[in-house]
């Protein structure tokens, strides 16, 4: 019986799933929507039954189940409280009984701070009149790329400076990488169609580009990975921009992993790989062993697209991350993207998603320092992405000094997903983080589009909200305006990296 | 860390004799006190431009000092950097207040500051040369403060009502064929003598009414250019936003008002396109001059004035004429009270400058 439990490899179950019997009409929908073999029916009883061990606590069986008679709990751990073993038991467990380091995804689940939420905004009160953004003008449109220190014209009052390649927004909002591959089709489908839209962009991710999905040219930001997937001359001609990944936030300093589960036929097809086989991306480019690899590689893909698009290069928030963005700059990047440790993955080993790398904010705030030291920002646009949750987050990131921000896992969330951390098995019983057909069609792209478009028009209007609030009517001023932002609860070391005052000051 | 801002609400004016005849300080001091309500003591100043034509070669750098002190320092350190031709206490009347003391000492950079192979280079060098200085002793003497530093041109400010300032500077003594005013109504910071305006390098100074909103945004971008916001006040990021476009990138004083109140984007949208491009082009690489938030202001630079609103008007601001003369200030009473007879009153636009130059011949006599 496959509900049969296994001493061998047991660990005590994360959630409790609490059924109602007398509510429950054997419909079995709960049975039928459960990918994780943790519902099933007993003809015998005429009874649904639960394999709690095998719960993730993803909610769908509660939230399909017409008659309300499903409640999933947390279950509290069944062992003697102890503070510093607590949350390496079963870890330790696994590692012994299954040989292997677990893999996990989504992003950072661990209490370190959040500095976004020691942050407060400011408000004109006065002297300078808050502007309510239904009345009055209120503009976030932001070019990304590169920019000259200064323009120069010809006699006739043209412009003589050529600007080299833009990329225009909307909103200082895009969809962060995440592939075709890791997500279902039809997500893809979903986060192109919101793209375009509201007038903002989505990133391939390393996977490649399904041929249908050609058609959001013009809204596609196309990644070039360590393993190279999907990588050819139409893919990048598809882009708007290239974004070469060095590193990623959930996972500094190891490449992508997509499971053989989720290598499916039109993924091999896109990927153009195996269909069954791991996609693992090796940790580095295999060209790129330094920064001049790097500058090499910067040029490679400006020759191969004519100097058309901006090159991002997409980089991990670590340690060093002021003097690695800066050689980024110098080595020919149009945009960087900095990635915090608390963004989200597809799949990472879990010791790597939850101990490498540094928070956002203050990656942020080094890089936009450092760069203005160096009197090279204006030579670069920055990407803030990586623990990115609300409109204000995105205020916050953008007075620090971004010029936009990218999302994945607001995304995500706004589309179904509950945070259940199973993208890396593929069984996502929302049918985002997965392959499997029967389980993908649960995204409806018309549905899940139109809630992402929701998502960006809502935050686009909370930033306005804000920014009126501040008394600022375009973007421009509020980015690096760190006079906006005062620290409550941070230590003077804190402040100092992120450039603010503290409240009262 | 110096994060800090002031703000404030105020009253501005200033006038330009076209023609170039020069016009004593009675009627800026008539014009400014008569919005004495737009003010509350804390700050007033003056700028005058054309008054030392003896010395119109020479950089005349107004400096405030705390105390002897610091003017020991400062000298000394003048001494060194640069040919002082002439120096001395600035002329005041005696009032009955604490305040600090000003001397004004006209200067050029000795030739070894400034070896050049042109003339123009030089001269562009010589100006480099004087605004690393001023920002320099601003910074790094305590105490010591460069109030202007232009060629025949000088501002006088301090804490008072603009009457008090006006006399204890005996502005009416002064004769100029251009002169801007302010009185301040500061709202947090109490009164301090160099955070009065107007705020001025090399030729330009500004008056202004408002807050800038964005002034975190303008200081930081400032500071990527080396320049250093001493003074505690956001009208500072104008003078110094106008040193680097305008005298260092070289861009058309005329347009300035398409970068420091920008059009909105639903506007650009609807040009044609080569004026698409060309805001487009100002917003991206400009973006962070642009100046947000409420204000008028009135710029002095050589042989000019220019006149700009914010971008949605939230700062009053009325332009008039009469003869070759040409008026700006916040309210009309104040231009009406000073001159009989205005050929021409009008309301400037939001974000459109108004601009008054000498005339050819009137620059040729003053320059």
């Amino acid at each position: 019986m496959k509900w049969m439990k296994n001493a061998k490899t047991y660990t005590p179950p994360d959630f409790a799933v609490i059924r109602d019997d007398e509510r429950c009409i054997r419909c079995k929908a709960c049975v039928e929507q459960c990918s994780f073999d943790a519902t099933f029916y007993d003809e015998d009883l005429d009874k649904v039954w639960n394999w709690e061990a095998k719960c993730v606590g993803c909610d769908r069986c509660a939230a399909i189940c017409p008659v309300e008679a499903i409640t999933i709990k947390k279950r509290e751990t069944p062992y003697r409280y102890n503070y510093s073993w607590y949350g390496h038991i079963d870890g330790l467990k696994k590692r012994a009984a299954f040989g292997g380091t677990p893999v996990v995804s989504m992003g950072n689940d661990k209490p370190y701070p959040v500095y976004w939420d020691h942050m407060l905004l400011n408000a004109s009160q006065v002297t300078n009149p808050s502007i309510d953004p239904l009345r009055e003008p209120m503009e976030l449109k932001t070019f990304l790329g590169r920019k000259p220190d200064f323009v120069e014209f010809k006699k006739d009052g043209s412009l003589k400076t050529k600007l080299t390649p833009q990329i225009e927004l909307n909103i200082p909002i895009m969809f962060s990488a995440m592939s075709y591959g890791a997500l279902s089709y039809n997500v893809i489908e979903s986060l192109g169609k919101a793209a375009q839209e509201v007038g903002t962009f989505y990133n391939s991710g390393e996977g490649g580009l399904n041929k249908d999905h050609y058609k959001f040219k013009g809204n596609v930001i196309v990644q070039v990975a360590s393993g190279r997937f999907g990588v050819h001359k139409p893919y990048l001609d598809v882009g708007s921009a290239i974004e070469i990944k060095i590193g990623q936030g959930a996972k500094p300093g190891i490449g992508g992993h997509l499971p053989g589960e989720k290598v499916s036929q039109t993924i091999s097809e896109t990927r153009m790989m195996p269909e069954g086989s791991d996609a693992i991306s090796p940790a580095p480019h295999h060209d790129v062993y330094s920064i001049e690899d790097l500058r090499q590689l910067i040029y490679a893909l400006k020759e191969a697209t004519e100097y058309t698009k901006p090159i991002i290069v997409k980089i991990a928030a670590v340690h060093n991350v002021a003097a690695i963005a800066s050689g980024v700059v110098r080595a020919g990047a149009d945009i960087i993207s900095i990635d915090g440790f608390k963004g989200g993955t597809g799949a990472s080993p879990q010791i790597v998603r939850d101990n490498i790398g540094i928070p956002i904010e203050l990656a942020l705030a080094v890089v936009d320092e450092r760069l203005r030291q160096e009197g090279i920002r204006q030579q670069v646009s920055i990407i803030a992405g990586g623990g990115i949750r609300c409109s204000t987050d995105v205020v916050k990131a953008i007075a620090l000094g971004a010029d936009a921000v990218y999302i994945g896992t607001a995304a995500l969330l706004a589309i179904g997903c509950t945070m259940c951390q199973q993208c890396h098995t593929g069984k996502c019983a929302w049918g985002i983080s997965t392959q499997d057909p029967h389980l993908s069609k649960r995204v409806n792209p018309d549905i899940a589009s139109e809630k992402l478009i929701n998502l960006l028009n809502v935050w686009a209007l909370e930033i306005k909200e804000v920014m009126g609030a501040m008394g600022i009517n375009s973007i421009e001023s509020l980015k690096g305006n760190r006079l906006n932002l005062r620290a409550v609860g941070l230590s003077e070391k804190d402040m100092e990296i992120l450039g603010i005052l503290p409240a009262g000051e | 860390m110096e994060l800090s801002k002031d703000i404030s609400g105020c009253g501005i004016a200033g006038f330009i004799n076209t023609d170039g005849t020069l016009t004593s300080g009675i009627d800026i001091a008539d014009s400014i006190n008569l919005m004495k309500e737009r003010g509350n003591g804390l700050g007033a100043g003056f700028a005058a431009y054309g008054i030392y034509p003896d010395f119109k070669e020479y950089y005349a750098l107004h400096i405030m000092y705390d105390n002897e002190q610091s003017r020991k320092n400062t000298e000394a350190y003048l001494d060194r950097k640069l040919h002082i031709e002439q120096h001395g206490g600035m002329p005041t009347r005696i009032i009955n207040k604490k305040r600090p003391i000003f001397f004004v000492y006209f200067v050029e950079p000795r030739e070894q500051s400034t070896k050049a192979e042109s003339e123009e280079f030089q001269s562009r060098e010589a100006d480099e040369f004087i605004v690393k200085l001023t920002m320099h002793i601003n910074e790094k003497i305590d105490g010591a403060y460069v109030v202007s530093s232009g060629k025949n041109m000088g501002v006088f400010k301090g804490v008072g009502y603009p009457e008090e300032i006006a006399n204890l500077f005996r502005i009416d003594e002064y004769k100029a064929y251009m002169w801007t005013a302010h009185n301040r109504f500061p709202t947090n910071t109490p009164g301090w003598w160099g955070g009065a305006h107007p705020f001025s390098l090399l030729d330009w100074s500004v008056v202004h009414n408002g807050e800038i909103s964005s002034y975190g945004a303008n200081k930081r971008y400032l500071e990527m250019y080396r320049y250093k916001c001493t003074q505690k006040t956001d009208t500072e990021v104008i003078a110094y936003l106008l040193d680097l476009i305008i005298r260092k990138h070289k861009f058309p004083l005329e347009k300035i008002g398409d970068i420091f109140s920008a059009p909105l984007w639903s506007e650009i949208n609807k040009m044609q396109k080569k004026d698409k491009e060309f805001h487009t082009a100002l917003r991206m690489v400009y973006g962070s001059a642009l100046l947000n938030g409420p204000f008028s202001i009135l710029v002095g630079f050589k042989g000019g004035i220019f006149g700009l609103n914010d971008r949605i008007k939230l700062r009053p601001l009325v332009a008039a004429k009469k003869g070759s003369t040409v008026y700006m200030a916040s309210e009309e009473s104040a231009i009406r009270y000073i001159v009989k007879d205005l050929d021409e009153v009008w309301m400037p636009d939001a974000g459109k400058p108004v601009i008054a130059k000498l005339t050819e011949e009137a620059y040729k006599n003053v320059y």
